[in-house]
């Protein structure tokens, strides 16, 4: 009886519930993008290892360290291995056509990678070509990229033309994982330095240092930064969570901004979905004094107006999740580069959901007040 | 005949609740648009304010920011004896050499270091900013480990008030004045002697040099006269063009983001008024025939219903805008991406601002009322009266 009024309802104003339900598609593919966004912002750091940490110039990370510190960190007790790691920002013919490329030990970063699946036939060829170069899947996609291809590299930081041979393409083992940049030969890189600056040879940009075990990167972050201490390059170690999160804190501003605009369309829902409430409860004032007039109590004309609410949302919330997928996909289609990891997450789905029923509850909130208190005789004498 | 005004306006005001909804509703929509605007209109003007038209900088040849360039010595010295390059009175170039380098240090009541820049210059380096201007303390002594700090770099860091010592490059600084940089991007900035900052940093050149032009009409002789040079690998920028190469990743990161959520966000808007205004259509049937069986015209009914919708749209931009102009009492420090440093910069309303908001209102406003208003004109007085 009461759902059958509840959908009878709904139906009558055909054109305000249809509005209705295309402003909340809107709102809730527009917060699940947002969301989705701010996921996006996060996902280098969703990828970080408890195992690896990150050893950096204490200054800044645009001062490098010297390249001696290895055997000196690799000697502290509880290291297993350990990778330089250089920025390179080159530009691939425009600075637009942005993607990151590191120099890297190889191959202990791959080792200390695990979740970069790459075949073992292709690291031999990477180990054989000095300026070889490995590159994760996606990179490949955006580009064309095969295994033999020739990749010209403009260099910013370090001058000069460079071309790299591609010579392995990396999986992802899970979603996580981000495979949209691009290693090479660290020992190329310095070589090439080397040459044309050489103060600047022997120095790496980070060391990405692998530990046994998790529970003790406190431990060993002290341990390592103490070995340098009061050194001409004294040292930064942070679990490589930590670093990545040091990146999203830079620009916390504006992820901050993005996350209350996400809150402020669930508002402005709100209010679209409250007007509607309190438009169909004015509509329908004579008609709740008839209900209660025929016997039915005050609860049930609030679970008619509570039941219409929250049909109307979820119909419309429903509808928005079920689109989120393919919106999602064609934004994450058309922004290609920006972000490395760009998916619609199932804590963002909860959330979505979540915005809906309280959107639905709290639309109906004052319009059910109003309606319970309505004096039969009032109520049947209403003209809207 | 035209329909009296006040029978638009006393019908948004006995559906109080509903007016109230929906303008609040666009009254959000604009204040995202007008906030982004605002924040987009202070990047701006930052960085407009950073450069000088009578200044050049030179940077290392291909790179984009200060902190990757490398200018040599025997490099800086040759630029000094350009003719172009205008002389103080004692017959000094009006050059400064300057170490541009990033530290990190924690935002108040955090504990992550940010990218803060420390600007090394020579004696010429101050006078060549005329908008940066002392406010506490003095200047630090050539020689010394001094520096001094803008007024966001004081305000919004941790251990960086005036009278303390910050620690960077194995020495302790001595923050011995604040600098206010005339809302430039020098705000963000500390600023120490050049050869102090060289030594500690092991900096043997420098990152960049500011040149004054003797006059701006020198630009073009400038800019030849250093491509000539093979012992010269720079690339000569006139300052302004420079600082908004600078902003321009961030502005249009910024510019898209927020038309995106406005386009986004005013379906939403136009949805409401929509709904809005077809219940004030069908609750007023009846009247709408009462009017026109006294003589109002289809089109008099059309533009009364367009109005109250617009009127109802000119409400929420008001009050969007009213709200939005209370952010320019706030400031935004984030990461500029091109200069990987943390740059600080305010919500700017300009007259071009509130235009644009009022006009992208009364659009939601025109848009949400065109097929209600349609509606109520095109009814039959018959059916209009006999509904009633």
């Amino acid at each position: 009886m009461l759902f059958k009024l509840i959908l009878k309802n709904i139906f009558r104003a055909r054109l305000r519930s249809l509005l209705t339900i295309v402003g909340l598609v809107i709102a809730v593919i527009a917060f699940g993008l947002l969301r989705t966004v701010v996921d996006a912002w996060y996902a280098g750091s969703d990828m970080a290892s408890a195992n690896r940490l990150v050893t950096r110039n204490s200054i800044s990370l645009t001062f490098t360290l010297p390249t001696y510190y290895t055997e000196r960190i690799r000697a502290v007790d509880g290291v297993t291995q350990i990778s330089a790691s250089n920025w390179f920002a080159g530009i691939y013919l425009e600075p637009k056509n942005f993607f990151p490329q590191f120099a890297v030990t190889i191959p202990v970063f791959f080792d200390l990678y695990p979740e970069f699946l790459l075949p073992p036939e292709q690291m031999q060829a990477m180990l054989r070509d000095r300026t070889g170069c490995i590159i994760g899947r996606a990179l490949a996609d955006s580009y064309g990229w095969k295994i033999g291809d020739k990749i010209p590299l403009q260099g910013t930081i370090y001058p000069g033309t460079w071309e790299f041979t591609v010579r392995g393409i990396f999986d992802a083992r899970d979603d996580t994982t981000v495979t949209r940049q691009m290693y090479f030969h660290w020992d190329y890189l310095n070589e090439r330095v080397k040459q044309s600056f050489p103060r600047a040879a022997d120095r790496a940009g980070v060391f990405v240092v692998g530990i046994k075990d998790g529970q003790r990167a406190a431990e060993l972050s002290a341990a390592i930064d103490n070995e340098f201490k009061n050194s001409i390059a004294e040292t930064l170690t942070e679990t490589e969570k930590a670093f990545q999160l040091g990146f999203v804190a830079q620009s916390e501003a504006i992820v901050g901004a993005i996350r209350i605009v996400s809150f402020v369309v669930i508002i402005i829902i709100l209010a679209v979905v409250a007007n509607t409430m309190a438009m169909t409860v004015r509509e329908r004032i004579s008609e709740y004094a008839t209900l209660k007039a025929l016997g039915f109590g005050p609860g049930f004309v609030v679970a008619l107006i509570f039941g219409e609410s929250l049909c109307l949302t979820l119909l419309g919330g429903l509808l928005g999740i079920a689109l989120s997928f393919p919106v999602i996909a064609t934004f994450k289609s058309l922004i290609g580069t920006i972000f490395p990891v760009f998916r619609l997450s199932q804590e963002t789905l909860w959330w979505q959901l979540g915005a809906v029923i309280f959107v639905g509850v709290l639309a109906a909130i004052l319009p059910a007040i109003r309606s319970a208190r309505i004096r039969i005789v009032d109520g049947l004498r209403h003209v809207a | 005949m035209k329909i009296p005004f006040s029978y638009i306006l006393r019908n948004l005001w006995t559906r109080r609740l509903t007016t109230a909804l929906t303008a609040g509703g666009m009254a959000l929509v604009v204040f995202v648009f007008a906030a982004v605007l605002m924040l987009d209109a202070g990047l701006r003007r930052t960085l407009v304010a950073t450069g000088s038209a009578d200044n050049v900088i030179l940077l290392r040849q291909g790179v984009q920011t200060e902190i990757q360039s490398g200018v040599s010595r025997e490099q800086a010295a040759l630029v000094e004896t350009n003719p172009a390059v205008a002389r103080d009175q004692r017959g000094e170039p009006m050059v400064s050499k300057e170490i541009v380098v990033l530290i990190g240090a924690p935002k108040k009541g955090d504990t992550k270091p940010q990218n803060v820049i420390v600007r090394g210059l020579t004696v010429a380096g101050i006078s060549l900013r005329p908008q940066v201007k002392l406010i506490e303390g003095r200047w630090y002594q050539p020689g010394a480990s001094e520096i001094v700090v803008g007024r966001s770099v004081n305000t919004g860091f941790e251990g960086m008030e005036l009278g303390q010592s910050t620690r960077f490059a194995g020495r302790d600084w001595r923050i011995v004045g604040v600098f206010d940089g005339g809302a430039s991007g020098f705000d963000s900035e500390a600023w120490g002697d050049v050869e102090q900052l060289g030594q500690a940093f092991r900096r043997f050149g420098y990152s960049s040099v500011i040149a004054r032009m003797t006059d701006r009409g020198q630009y073009e002789r400038l800019k030849a006269d250093i491509e000539a040079d093979v012992r010269l690998k720079l690339d000569v920028k006139i300052e302004p063009l420079f600082y908004e190469e600078q902003s321009k990743a961030l502005s249009t990161f910024l510019s898209i983001l927020g038309l995106a959520l406005s386009l986004i966000f005013s379906i939403g808007a136009i949805i409401g008024a929509a709904i809005t205004m077809y219940a004030a259509v069908s609750n007023r049937i009846g009247e709408i025939g009462t009017l026109r069986a006294l003589g109002f015209r289809r089109t008099s009914i059309l533009s009364a219903f367009l109005l109250e919708s617009m009127l109802l749209a000119l409400l929420g931009g008001a009050v969007g805008l009213a709200f939005a102009s209370f952010l320019q009492f706030f400031t935004v420090s984030t990461l500029n991406f091109a200069s990987f440093s943390q740059l600080s910069f305010g919500f700017h309303l300009t007259p071009a601002i509130v235009l644009q908001s009022t006009i992208f209102s009364l659009v939601m406003g025109v848009i949400g009322g065109f097929l209600p208003s349609v509606r109520a004109a095109r009814m039959e007085i018959v059916d209009a009266l006999r509904a009633g």
